[in-house]
């Protein structure tokens, strides 16, 4: 009797197992940490919102990666490091069947996950923000902060004012004007190093959180009077920034914003304070790009749009997630090409795709995305893959872009990720990988 | 009928004095302490732990904290959140300057540093009172954040100013799983809490109450002020920073002075005003009120939605949370001002004189 009731309960588990597995083989799980509502919450619709909106078009277009459907589920962090934890745990048995990387938009939520998505085996990207010396991918395996980092678009913008100063840089008077924050600290280190290699004069002046009061700070711009000024603004720092600029009368085409400084949001508030002001960024605004086109017909016109008002279609953030969700995409496509297409993709497989991504612009012309952004080729080495920006300028409508792809000082800056990884390492008591036996 | 001291005969002081006079109590708390150190740690899943037991016993800790300034010696306080900034860059630095340092003692020293800045934040309250002194302690919040970003050898120069925590090992073993965490953080609020809750009955936390009462009452029957206002800030800082220490070594792994803000210090005010000012059990009603209520909705709202097919999109629902959240807050403070410890108190009375009521 006993042994009849155990095999029946060994079939019925089975039988659940299998049907389950029958169920998730089909389909790829993908975990996304977003945020609609909090301080923060305009910017995360537009990114959020492109970055489902390809993988709806994925779906609707190519009927998912190879074969299999992309599924996901969303929760909101409110930009809040607990709650983006909180998400992270909850969504976390689902992504070990199957996941892509996660996205988080946010720096602080970034970093409390770098030591869990390694335990966990679950990629964490970090396009743009997050912990830049991660591109050490030997300390790092799990953490990519893909397409470039602060710390390269500083040394990046520095050569793009040098092109402009005609070849050199010396004896010019530079402000760096940052949130007092992580994410403004960050390329302070490589400001310097640029400052002692090109001979240029440089003047640091924080911002505190934030930073909608700016008196202060122009005041001593204005009695500077320096050549340019680099801006590490975020939120509502910036169209105060660009207003408070236009009151003391400083130019805004000397003015030279992040890529967090330079989107719609920041300048329609600033009115036309903001016209003639620049920013770096890693990818292009605007409908012209085929593939954003292609999404607001294919999946905009299946009704199975994201966004509540279409019309933040194509602005620099919509594109942004969208880049950010190709990115993604392109590392699971790698990922199966090694191991087996038409099978959803597991955390250290799409990590492996990440490490060996190489998006050559015939592919980006392929998917449509020729220009959105520059071509990415990772290893071990290298998280970052690329490290390039484009300058744009805000003409008053929309953004301009103004530069071709411009390249930060790699010989300079990626030294400076290594001794920062080799730090962390040492603190953590990492053992770092042998990245020549990667393969 | 259960809930009957009937019976129970006290013949000697010490039984008449001990935490739970209630025989019923002793058993109660008996079975909950088995319950969180032996049947949880085996039931519970990475995401328990991780999510949701170990943030909310270290908040309940920072309550304590907070709960021990405000509600037993009266001294309104706004810089929990900037003491367990204290706690967590301290404890981060003993472990990493001083070789072979215990984890624990780290944590220790950590709650210590925390204290001694308390008392010198303290000092104001011998001059000021109420929402006055409220103020100054917001000047603690905003130095202290400052501080950590303005001097980089505190964050051992990180370029960004986050410090990222060592290994946890205590006694040779590296505590890396959520349950072990889970169990070490639980140890030591278990601990520390039965600390507080025999302080607060001890002459010291007697004297806190008289101070809190009317301190001139309090000076004039031979309590010192200063040293009684400067006890209070000092413990409760320990407290907020042990607090803190756990909440960078044990929940997130990584933290930045950002990250302790103002409103952090709010949401542990609330958590004590929601919980009941002036209880220890107050302070993890509060804890769990503040901190699980929204995941709960969070994890709910969509599913009542889904049954009900309504067409909510992500943002609606977080919206919807928010402002239920906020209704439920008003609600419990206008059904019971004290807080949800002065509710249970009233239920376990009731429960005294069922099924029969005079």
């Amino acid at each position: 009797m006993i042994k009849v009731r155990k095999s029946v309960l060994m079939t019925a588990v089975s039988i659940t197992l299998f049907s389950q597995a029958a169920l998730t083989a089909e389909e790829q799980f993908f975990p996304v940490l977003s945020y609609r509502v909090g301080p923060y919450g305009a910017n995360g619709q537009a990114f959020f919102g492109g970055f489902i909106d390809y993988l709806n078009y994925v779906n609707l277009k190519n009927n998912g990666i190879n074969g299999v459907k992309l599924v996901w589920e969303e929760c909101e962090t409110e930009y809040n490091n607990a709650k983006g934890i909180e998400c992270y745990e909850r969504l976390k048995d689902k992504a070990k069947v199957s996941t892509g990387p996660i996205h988080t938009m946010s720096t602080g939520v970034a970093y409390a996950l770098i030591d869990k998505s390694v335990e966990d085996h679950i990629p964490l990207a970090m396009v743009g923000y997050g912990r830049t010396d991660a591109v050490d991918g030997s300390v790092f395996p799990y953490a990519f902060p893909l397409v470039s980092t602060y710390q390269m678009q500083a040394s990046a913008i520095l050569k793009f004012i040098k092109e402009k100063e005609k070849g050199s840089l010396e004896g010019k008077k530079i402000v760096y004007l940052y949130h007092d924050s992580a994410y403004g600290k960050e390329p302070i280190v490589a400001l310097q190093e640029e400052a002692k290699l090109n001979k240029f004069d440089l003047t640091l002046i924080p911002v505190a959180h934030p930073g909608n009061e700016q008196g202060a700070q122009w005041l001593q711009i204005r009695r500077e009077q320096p050549d340019y000024v680099i801006f590490w603004g975020w939120g509502v720092m910036n169209q105060t920034a660009i207003k408070a600029a236009q009151k003391v009368g400083f130019p805004r085409d000397r003015i030279i914003g992040s890529w967090w400084a330079g989107s719609e949001e920041d300048t329609i508030p600033a009115g036309d304070a903001a016209t003639g002001y620049m920013s770096a960024t890693w990818n292009v605004s605007g409908k012209d790009v085929p593939l954003i086109a292609d999404i607001e017909k294919v999946v905009y016109g299946a009704g199975k749009g994201n966004l509540q008002d279409p019309s933040r279609i194509g602005t620099i953030l919509y594109n942004r997630g969208v880049s950010a969700a190709v990115l993604s995409i392109e590392a699971m496509l790698k990922a199966q090409e090694k191991y087996g297409k038409e099978k959803p993709v597991t955390g250290e497989q799409v990590r492996w795709g990440m490490e060996n991504l190489d998006i050559t612009d015939a592919r980006l012309k392929e998917i449509g995305a020729t220009d959105l952004l520059p071509e990415i080729k990772t290893s071990c080495m290298d998280h970052e893959g690329s490290g390039k920006i484009k300058i744009q300028q805000w003409d008053g409508a929309q953004w301009v872009p103004v530069s071709g792809w411009i390249e930060g000082n790699k010989e300079l800056i990626h030294p400076l990720f290594k001794a920062s990884a080799e730090q962390y390492a040492k603190e953590k008591g990492i053992t770092p990988r042998d990245c020549s036996k990667e393969s | 009928m259960i809930y009957r001291e009937a019976g129970q005969f006290k013949t000697r002081y010490a039984a008449d004095q001990q935490i739970f006079p209630i025989r019923q109590d002793r058993i109660s708390i008996l079975i909950l302490l088995a319950m969180v150190f032996l049947v949880i740690p085996a039931m519970a899943s990475d995401y328990w732990f991780s999510a949701i037991l170990i943030p909310f016993l270290i908040f309940s800790l920072a309550a304590l904290g907070l709960n021990i300034l405000t509600g037993y010696a009266g001294q309104l306080s706004l810089g929990s959140a900037a003491f367990m900034a204290v706690g967590a860059y301290a404890a981060y630095n003993f472990q990493l300057r001083i070789e072979e340092i215990p984890i624990l003692l780290s944590f220790v020293l950590g709650g210590l540093t925390a204290a001694g800045v308390g008392i010198l934040f303290g000092l104001p309250s011998l001059w000021i009172k109420g929402f006055y002194l409220a103020v100054a302690t917001l000047a603690a919040q905003f130095f202290i954040v400052w501080c950590l970003t303005k001097f980089p050898w505190l964050s051992n120069y990180s370029s960004s100013g986050v410090i990222s925590t060592q290994k946890l090992i205590l006694f040779g073993h590296e505590f890396t799983s959520p349950q072990e965490k889970y169990l070490l953080v639980l140890t030591i609020v278990t601990v520390m809490a039965l600390a507080a809750k025999n302080l607060v009955r001890s002459s010291t936390g007697r004297a806190w109450m008289a101070v809190r009462d009317m301190d001139v009452a309090a000076a004039v029957i031979g309590i010192r002020l200063m040293p009684t206002k400067l006890l209070a800030f000092a413990v409760s800082s320990f407290y907020c920073g042990v607090a803190g220490a756990l909440y960078a070594f044990c929940y997130l792994g990584s933290v930045e002075p950002d990250g302790f803000s103002l409103d952090m210090s709010f949401r542990i005010l609330f958590m004590i005003i929601i919980g009941g000012v002036g209880s220890i059990l107050g302070s993890f009603l509060g804890a769990a009120f503040i901190l699980l209520l929204p995941i709960f909705l969070d994890i709910t709202l969509p599913q009542i939605a889904g049954l009900l097919g309504l067409p909510f999109s992500n943002a609606t629902v977080s919206h919807i949370q928010i402002l239920l959240f906020g209704t439920l807050i008003m609600f419990f403070l206008i059904v019971e001002p004290h807080g949800l410890a002065r509710l249970w108190q009233i239920g376990k009375e009731k429960l005294r004189l069922w099924p029969f009521p005079h």
